[in-house]
């Protein structure tokens, strides 16, 4: 029916293959920087750095990423991997527990200065990290936080994004429900945890994989703060890699190392994809 | 929109909110509070004491030929970027958007760019133009062009809003796609019964049904471009050649904690938050209007 109904404004034939030909070429063009990276990180250094390189993959495959992955440059990316995933699970799970918890307060109470806090909230939407750089990072070494867990993930869980998501799903949901768990005499807190938890599961896994993504993707912040390369996440730490002054950068292990700082965030996209479009569509707007 | 049905109590509600306050005070509040504070101050060089000097330091910068000249190449930074991340993307959208099938795989295989930081997008692009090893800059060096972006400002620029625009298609397109998919087919079929061609149609039905969407688009690619392409740039440029590509951001850093000048990086911080405040309030005004619909 649908095939049907849509068929008379569909171009049939000629054009049809051409919409899928225009398709398939913005695709590679899309893909091709990728493609190179890992091309790249299957052939030896001199393969590279004698132009042109080759355009289908090589041996070296295992070669490359085990040396990445095991010595690295500064530190194995192993341990950068590591990192990364701390930092990033972290500002996840970080941001939508006090989410959760301050999106509750502000629709389910009233209580003295809530306004005010609700305000206090949504001006942290306005101060993404990059502006304001130079005194947080006198803030988190004040607390001799440089190099640390802590110091990667606090700074950066205090944005309003989510909480908004949340205050905006709570309201929709029934008043009957808060009623009949008052009428039970349940405290405020089963209620959260057994009622409204549940029923927000979809909203916190959307908001998990656009976090996650964000966190993972960071740059500047551990930049600044990560000195001790035992620290370095992955996304800053390929930077490191390349030598200073006139060496030639070590071009197999560096593609590699970014083929792997991808893999992750890629996973997480594309497995929950429907997930990850809608809480995009939703937290966005 | 308040809740009718609450609990009682105050104590508890405030232990609840009490994590993502004290978070806000500690790292966004105050560090904003001491930007504004810094940036009313010039420190002595050995940073013992500082000296008061009101909007000194504003009025220093926006006398300085170089913070006007970041300023100018954040404008056509951010417009490249908008510009060369929305029209692929609506391209591609308008194509899917005529496929019945096949068009989800599209949308998977396009989707991840948009996973990929900034800093190895820029990376990826580094290695397609460096000089010495980049396969894209050896077959324009065949076909005569000397490609060299770190001494030619121009190409600088190019790379890195090519860079920064190529991972944003994938979001752009999300949005583009979802709006037209939700533009009613009926609509579109009493066009096409009255002998509307499809571009007629495009420019006379769809585009202004998807000019909310694409506003929006706007709006948060513009911050995009401001605040979150420091990565590809310190990674392709580093700012240079001569700070043809010193963005805003950039310069904040790079005079905060290269320079250490600490007035001047707090007073652009300042800068920058009312930029950051101006487009916030667009974009809310935006949402308003649009609930009003």
């Amino acid at each position: 029916m649908a095939t049907e109904r849509s068929g008379m404004v569909e171009r049939r034939g000629a054009g049809l293959w051409l919409t899928h030909a225009l398709m398939i070429a913005g695709v590679l063009v899309i893909f091709f920087p990728i493609w190179l990276a890992f091309v790249a990180s299957t052939v030896t250094q001199p393969e590279i750095v004698r132009p042109p390189m080759p355009v289908w993959p090589g041996d070296q495959f295992l070669t490359n990423y085990r040396a990445a992955l095991f010595s690295g440059v500064n530190v194995p990316v192993l341990t950068m991997l590591g990192n990364s995933l701390v930092m990033a699970i972290g500002i996840a799970v970080g941001k939508i527990v006090i989410s959760l918890l301050s999106a509750f307060a502000i629709v389910y109470f009233r209580f003295p200065f809530r306004n005010v806090f609700f305000w206090l909230i949504f001006l942290t939407l306005m101060l993404p990290v990059e502006v304001r750089i130079v005194p947080t990072y006198e803030v988190v070494a004040g607390f001799g936080m440089l190099n640390s867990y802590s110091g990667l993930i606090f700074p950066l869980i205090a944005s309003a994004t989510a909480t908004f998501l949340f205050r905006q799903f709570f309201l929709t949901v029934p008043d009957e429900l808060a009623e009949a768990a008052r009428v039970d005499g349940a405290r405020p807190m089963r209620f959260f945890i057994d009622i409204l938890l549940p029923m927000s599961r979809t909203n916190i896994a959307a908001l998990f994989v656009i976090l996650f993504i964000y966190g993972w993707n960071q740059y500047l912040w551990p930049l600044l703060i990560t000195t001790d390369p035992e620290m370095n996440t992955i996304v800053m730490g390929i930077r490191q890699m390349f030598p200073s002054g006139d060496d030639v950068a070590d071009w197999p292990v560096i593609m590699a190392t970014s083929i792997l700082a991808m893999i992750p965030p890629v996973i997480v996209v594309i497995s929950m994809q429907k997930l990850f479009v809608r809480g995009l569509v939703d937290s966005e707007k | 929109m308040d809740k009718r049905v609450t609990f009682k109590g105050w104590l508890l509600p405030l232990c609840l909110i009490a994590p993502q306050v004290f978070i806000s005070a500690v790292f966004f509040f105050y560090p904003a509070g001491k930007a504004i504070w810094q940036s009313l101050f010039i420190p002595d060089p050995f940073g013992l004491s500082s000296q008061y000097v009101g909007l000194g330091n504003f009025e220093f910068l926006l006398s300085d030929p170089f913070y006007r000249q970041s300023f100018i190449t954040t404008a056509i930074f951010s417009t490249l970027v908008t510009l060369a991340s929305m029209v692929p993307a609506l391209f591609l959208a308008v194509l899917a958007d005529r496929l019945i099938k096949g068009a989800g795989v599209y949308r998977t295989l396009l989707i991840w760019p948009y996973a990929i930081a900034p800093a190895i997008a820029g990376l990826l692009w580094l290695f397609m133009f460096n000089t010495r090893v980049g396969v894209v800059a050896w077959y324009l060096g065949k076909l005569g062009y000397d490609w060299n972006h770190v001494l030619n400002g121009g190409e600088a620029m190019g790379l890195v809003v090519v860079a920064s625009a190529w991972g944003r298609i994938s979001y752009n397109f999300l949005f583009f796609f979802a709006a037209l998919q939700a533009v009613p087919k009926s609509v579109i079929e009493a066009a096409a019964i009255d002998g509307a061609r499809f571009w007629r149609r495009f420019f006379t039905i769809v585009l202004p049904l998807l000019s909310p969407v694409a506003f929006f688009l706007l709006v948060v690619n513009i911050v995009y471009a401001f605040f979150e392409t420091f990565g590809v740039i310190h990674t392709i440029t580093a700012g240079g050649p001569q700070q043809s590509t010193t963005i805003l951001v950039y310069k904040v850093f790079s005079d905060g904690f290269v320079g250490q000048d600490l007035g001047s990086s707090a007073a652009q911080s300042v800068i920058l938050l009312v930029l950051v405040g101006l487009l916030t309030v667009i974009q809310f005004k935006y949402i308003e209007k649009k609930v009003h619909y």
